[in-house]
């Protein structure tokens, strides 16, 4: 029984043949473009995957489409157009730099200026602060003055009267 | 001088929470089309009931449809169906189908089973009129107004509430136009 089952398992291996693999690229060189071009691409169905990495069934027909468009002697500026133009800038992991990303591409250093700033504005008011004398003259004139009164003040009257 | 020390974080904790309620409730895979406000792609595809005939997007100028992506494979389309079904039956909006990579028979076979809520539906087998309209997945729905644009772009499947606060309003403003 036991020998049965096992060449049955011997000839499970010839069952399962991988399937021929998909005949490499005619063209390698526009081949190499596309996957270049398809690097940069995101895919919309399996959106942390790029173009050329996606298994999705709508990558592998925009892959298609691309190298028809290539085929057809489009420059690359081209086909990213012709892609945003139907899917948005989503589709291009770099994203352009126009009136509505201004926010996305300077705010981290707009806000990196205003800490800096910020922390400037700190380091020089409390500069400011230790760098000056505790008491201006002034005041320095009206503390001793009070301590003299102070000291006129224990051998007076008063201290006569409470002793 | 002295509260705005303590108030400020406060403050910009309370944008920074603002900013993670707005940022994290909004749906990744709704991807705002560009093709909104736009003319609606040309097509001319074989009908799914008759392929010798065909439908062209501006057979359909001069009034407001719907264009429903969809296909028997797909199935939040059967989530959104019943919606779509009684929208027919209301008859205040013609519903085009556009069945995307989907076999004629299998087609055939699901609005045969299910219930057909289309007015047509048109083939788009290889899915080159689905790109043309930067589908990414099925359903999507589309408004088109009575001179070809597109002025609404439903992704995902059509919730009732969807239909009542977003698209017939939407439908009823384009037909009055």
């Amino acid at each position: 029984m036991r020998w049965v089952l096992a060449a049955t398992l011997c000839l499970l291996p010839v069952l399962g043949v991988a399937r021929e693999a998909t005949p490499a690229a005619e063209d390698p060189a526009l081949e190499q473009r596309l996957m270049r071009l398809a690097k940069e691409l995101r895919c919309l169905v399996c959106q942390n995957e790029s173009l050329a990495d996606s298994h999705a069934d709508l990558a592998a027909d925009l892959r298609q489409q691309i190298r028809d468009q290539m085929k057809a002697g489009r420059s690359d500026e081209q086909i990213k157009a012709w892609l945003t133009q139907r899917y948005g800038d989503f589709v291009l992991y770099r994203t352009p730099i126009k009136a509505t990303t201004l926010a996305l591409w300077f705010g981290p250093f707009v806000l990196l200026l205003a800490g800096l700033a910020g922390l400037l504005l700190y380091l020089r008011r409390r500069r400011a602060r230790v760098g000056q004398p505790g008491l201006t003259p002034e005041d320095q004139a009206r503390a001793r003055a009070l301590l003299r009164e102070a000291e006129q003040g224990s051998s007076g009257p008063d201290a006569a009267a409470r002793g | 001088m002295k509260s705005l020390r303590f108030l400020l974080p406060l403050l910009l904790f309370i944008v920074l929470l603002m900013f993670l309620w707005v940022g994290l409730s909004l749906n990744p895979r709704e991807v705002p089309s560009p093709l909104v406000g736009k003319p609606a792609p040309p097509f001319q595809l074989a009908r799914l009931d008759d392929p010798a005939k065909t439908l062209a997007e501006k057979d359909l100028r001069g009034q407001v449809w719907l264009l429903n992506v969809w296909a028997s494979w797909c199935v939040s389309c059967m989530e959104e169906h019943p919606v779509l079904v009684q929208l027919s039956k209301q008859g205040v909006v013609p519903v085009y189908g556009l069945n995307y990579k989907d076999q004629r028979a299998a087609a055939q076979a699901w609005l045969d089973r299910n219930g057909d809520p289309y007015t047509l539906s048109m083939a788009d087998p290889d899915g080159k009129v689905g790109i043309e309209y930067g589908v990414y997945g099925v359903p999507e729905t589309y408004v088109i107004d009575k001179t070809g644009v597109i002025r609404y772009k439903q992704i995902g499947p059509v919730t009732q509430k969807v239909l009542s606060e977003r698209i017939l309003p939407l439908v009823r403003q384009l037909q009055a136009s």
